[in-house]
């Protein structure tokens, strides 16, 4: 699958990191600053995990990847999270 | 589902399953049903070369369990409370969320105005047919072919534009991504505000 889906699809796997819903979560694009919800990236299917791009400039947010029973997670793409508390 | 929380119209579920040799593969499956009812409905749509969908079609039987996690999901979603006009566009399974908000709504007594636009190729590959002959708030733009008088073919901004309700009102959009690219583009050149438009994608179908 090359084709893009979005972040809606991202609640159940950030679940196990976060604890609480990241869909609704705003996040900063370190490449080009836009703020939007996590829901509107672009996930890429890279299995055994997923890549996450800013729905503005493509750039990547964040990857992770679920291996042997590890869930690794790389936020390098974004400079800002917020959610409801 | 035992211990099911209930749910909002819109969420989804994520469904694991695990081979004999370990192997796992987790699909995400939009809800067509919400509330407190821990009975949940699922509709796959059945991808000839998929890894799950096959299998939940064509193999599941009553009584076989199945690993589910949910409710997920907290922005593709509608609430009661919600008093604006409704738009509702789907593109072939992507009505199975949208299905869910009509019930909720219905259910609810909710005022807000809401209609669905549904794009499917033929009258016979509709989810919820019966359910949703049943409403005077639907309209079809089939790909394929269709009754005679309706105009056959993939939507385009101009059929859109004049079948979707006015600037101000929530939109949900949801099917392959290539649909909801099209659609979502074209409803912002329309004047609606991106931030009222609301998507959801699944991928190529």
């Amino acid at each position: 699958m090359t084709e893009h889906i979005d972040g809606n699809v991202l609640a159940g796997p950030l679940l196990d990191i976060f604890r609480q819903d990241m869909t609704t979560a705003t996040a900063r694009c370190a490449s080009c600053g836009d703020i939007s919800v996590l829901a509107t990236a672009m996930v890429y299917d890279a299995a055994p995990g997923w890549c996450v791009r800013c729905h503005v400039c493509d750039d990547v947010l964040l990857t992770f990847v679920r291996a042997d029973g590890r869930l690794h997670i790389d936020l390098r793409g974004i400079t800002s999270l917020e959610v409801g508390v | 589902m035992p211990g099911w929380p209930g749910n909002i119209a819109g969420q989804h579920v994520d469904v694991r399953l695990t081979a004999p040799d370990g192997y796992q593969a987790t699909r995400s499956y939009s809800l067509a049903s919400s509330g407190p009812d821990a009975r949940l409905e699922l509709a796959v749509d059945r991808l000839p070369d998929g890894e799950v969908s096959p299998y939940l079609v064509d193999d599941v039987q009553p009584g076989d369990m199945l690993e589910l996690r949910g409710p997920l999901g907290g922005w593709f979603v509608w609430k009661a409370d919600q008093t604006q006009p409704v738009q509702l566009i789907a593109g072939g399974s992507g009505v199975v969320p949208l299905v869910a908000m009509i019930r909720s709504h219905a259910a609810s007594g909710s005022t807000a105005p809401m209609q669905l636009l549904y794009s499917v190729r033929t009258p016979q590959d509709r989810f919820f047919a019966g359910e949703l002959d049943t409403l005077d708030t639907v309209a079809y733009a089939y790909t394929r072919s269709g009754p005679a008088g309706d105009v056959i073919g993939r939507l385009t901004k101009e059929r859109l534009a004049a079948a979707v309700l006015p600037v101000g009102s929530a939109v949900f959009v949801c099917g392959p991504t290539g649909f909801v690219e099209s659609v979502a583009t074209w409803l912002v050149e329309l004047g609606h505000d991106a931030g009222s438009v609301k998507t959801e994608r699944f991928g190529g179908a």
